[in-house]
């Protein structure tokens, strides 16, 4: 280190000190896993910036039938566009990437991850594969057009840059995959003495399950997006019938990875809200094995389940009804941990501060994203609702409802570790209640619209479905007015904010034993640890 | 944390096993002339797989590895295969 560390007696920990180099350069070249965890943070939501503009101008030509203010080809832009920033960039690298980072190694009692090296690298990827999607919309024959899935035979013929955004994917996926290794290698070599397996908080437990299946089904990805691009550009034939291949072999590669991409975003929203609830519900977590146990089961059956993408595809029967079964099999542990939690609830000391309310909303929209998956999960109903509108009001109340909701939970939760500074609680609130409002009306509006039969990804529509989808544009609105709030909330609260000090909730997790923000080495001396995460009945939380 | 140390392991053992190898590209490309019917794509990803682990083990040194480093690969395989199998159910009975 080239800078004296007694000088500023209050340096505000890891945003201030440590550091190869000063300024920027100690940002974008820091193997600290703290400062990559933030350089994740400000990227991915800058992206998710970009990818929530997209979105409303989507529901703003969708506000009457006929065309309003795009194009039909700039539509199929906008969408694919927003899909493909909205999965990639930000859902996909948002949990594991930005929290994992930051709180994977404290909550095992380390002072980095294994690789740290290999973790800048990754971020590095990151932004490089970023650059080459940005790229992709401006060059070749403009953004791609195909639908975040790249399904052929389409974006084998499309005019559109297509081999240059799939390309971007590529080098996405193996940002994950080294993150992936990295936090496997993590838990298994650095844990601090008494962190066994048993008292792992149930986060790392998420974290530990979604790292393996960054590691075996991302490369799943790569394969397929090399493979379109080889059909495009040297005309391989792979997917084309006309020349020996099979178009339905390239759904299945993509889902063998996308299918169990989801579960790469829903899991560690699963694990934060595990550690969320105990810590405001002043209680032990009920059932840690079911809930550690349930991640690592819905990690190896969700990757067993991407047929269901297929129903309508010209699949076999056989096929259909053995991926049909698998997908009823997820909602096994998936119910486990929503149970857990209720069950956790019960006769709880519970707080409604933020981070809670975001934790219980969650639970609300990924039981309702979760149920109607099941009615796309029966082939029967899957039949009659497949490509509507009420597959992409599902969707988005599973990770946008779900993962994106507990985002801005651990967001929140975190927050004063981070920066040492709480924002204003009753302005998260109310922008919490307004995203919420704005949420339901937006999305179920669609789901509605959906069974009525309105298909997705059509720009036009009959005037029939006019009026739901006025209600669902202005919901949009309201979600937007909320997340704006929001942010300008957390911002302000960054840099004006009050001391928040080492543990204003009360948690009994590692990172509440350090002070805010953490130092740059996070632990002194590596701590030993003689009690569980959520011992709520023994221990009392520490810096209270 | 201890560094593992390394396992010394004789060239005796390395030459064995790469005639061992070159013995099974043999039979490979013998196998290949016979007609078998679906036997044969049996056959080949068989003894390629055969193949391969001897490079792991062998080559890589994963025999001289700790426990858990065989069932991380194990745990890998047979994701694979599951992927692949799975696949079937559909291209088997259309």
């Amino acid at each position: 280190m080239t800078q004296p560390t007694t000088a500023n007696a209050a340096s505000r920990g890891f945003l201030t000190e440590g550091g190869k180099y000063p300024g920027l350069l100690g940002w974008i070249f820091s193997t600290d896993h703290k400062r990559i965890g933030l350089l994740y943070m400000y990227s991915v939501l800058a992206f998710f910036l970009v990818g929530v503009t997209l979105g409303v101008i989507i529901r703003l030509e969708l506000i009457a039938p006929g065309e309003t203010i795009v194009s039909a080809q700039t539509y199929n832009a906008l969408f694919t566009v927003h899909g493909v920033i909205m999965i990639f960039l930000f859902i996909i690298p948002g949990f594991p990437a930005i929290f994992g980072n930051l709180f994977l190694p404290i909550h095992i009692g380390a002072n980095d991850v294994a690789f740290p090296r290999l973790n800048l690298f990754s971020w590095w990827l990151y932004m490089a594969a970023a650059a080459l999607i940005l790229i992709s919309l401006f060059t070749g024959g403009g953004p791609p057009d195909t639908g975040w899935t790249f399904y052929v035979p389409f974006s084998a013929q499309t005019t559109t840059n297509v081999p240059l955004a799939a390309f971007g994917a590529f080098v996405l996926g193996f940002s994950s995959i080294l993150t992936g290794i990295n936090f496997v290698t993590t838990v298994h070599r650095l844990r601090a003495p008494g962190v066994y397996w048993g008292r792992l908080t149930l986060f790392v437990w998420s974290l530990y399950a979604t790292a393996w299946v960054q590691i075996l089904a991302t490369p799943m990805l790569a394969i397929t997006l090399v493979l379109l691009i080889l059909e495009r550009l040297l005309g391989a034939g792979l997917f084309d019938p006309g020349s020996g291949g099979d178009p339905i072999m390239f759904q299945h590669l993509f889902w063998i990875y996308s299918h169990p991409a989801v579960y790469i975003m829903v899991l560690p929203a699963m694990g934060i809200v595990s550690d969320i609830i105990p810590v405001f519900a002043r209680k032990p977590v009920f059932g840690y094995w079911a809930i550690a146990f349930s991640s690592i089961g819905i990690a190896s059956a969700g990757s067993l389940v991407w047929g269901h993408h297929m129903f309508v595809s010209g699949m076999s029967d056989m096929a259909i009804l053995v991926f049909s079964l698998l997908t009823f099999i997820v909602a096994i542990p998936s119910a486990v941990k929503v149970f857990n939690w209720v069950a956790t609830l019960y006769k709880g000391s519970i707080s409604l501060d933020p981070p809670m309310l975001f934790a219980l909303t969650f639970i609300f929209l990924f039981s309702i994203g979760g149920l109607t998956g099941l009615i796309l999960g029966s082939a029967a109903t899957d039949v009659h609702v497949h490509d509507t509108n009420f597959v992409v009001g599902h969707f988005h109340y599973v990770m946008f409802g779900g993962t994106g909701f507990a985002f801005f939970g651990a967001m929140h939760y975190w927050f004063p570790k981070i920066y040492g500074r709480m924002y204003h609680k009753k302005v998260a609130t109310l922008a919490w209640g307004i995203m919420f409002t704005g949420f339901n009306i937006l999305y179920f509006s669609m789901m509605i619209l959906g069974l009525r039969g309105m298909p997705r990804r059509y720009y036009d529509y009959l005037p029939e479905y006019t009026d739901l989808n006025r209600v669902a544009t202005v919901g949009s609105w309201i979600l937007v007015a909320g997340l704006l709030l929001m942010f300008v909330n957390l911002i302000r609260g960054a840099r004006h904010g009050a001391e928040a000090g080492g543990n204003p909730w009360g948690g009994l997790t590692l990172e509440w034993t350090l002070p805010s923000p953490p130092p740059a080495e996070n632990f002194a001396t590596i701590p030993v640890v003689d009690h569980g995460p959520y011992d709520y009945d023994r221990v009392s939380p520490p810096h209270e | 944390m201890n560094e593992p140390s390394h396992a010394v392991v004789s060239y005796r053992i390395f030459i064995a096993v790469w005639l061992l190898l070159l013995a099974l590209t043999a039979v490979t490309v013998a196998v290949s002339r016979v007609h078998l019917g679906a036997l044969n794509i049996w056959a080949a990803l068989g003894i390629a797989s055969l193949k391969s682990a001897l490079v792991i083990f062998f080559f890589m040194h994963l025999k001289y590895e700790q426990r858990i480093f065989k069932i991380f690969l194990l745990i890998t395989l047979v994701t694979l295969a599951l992927f692949i199998g799975l696949t079937f159910f559909d291209v088997l009975y259309r």
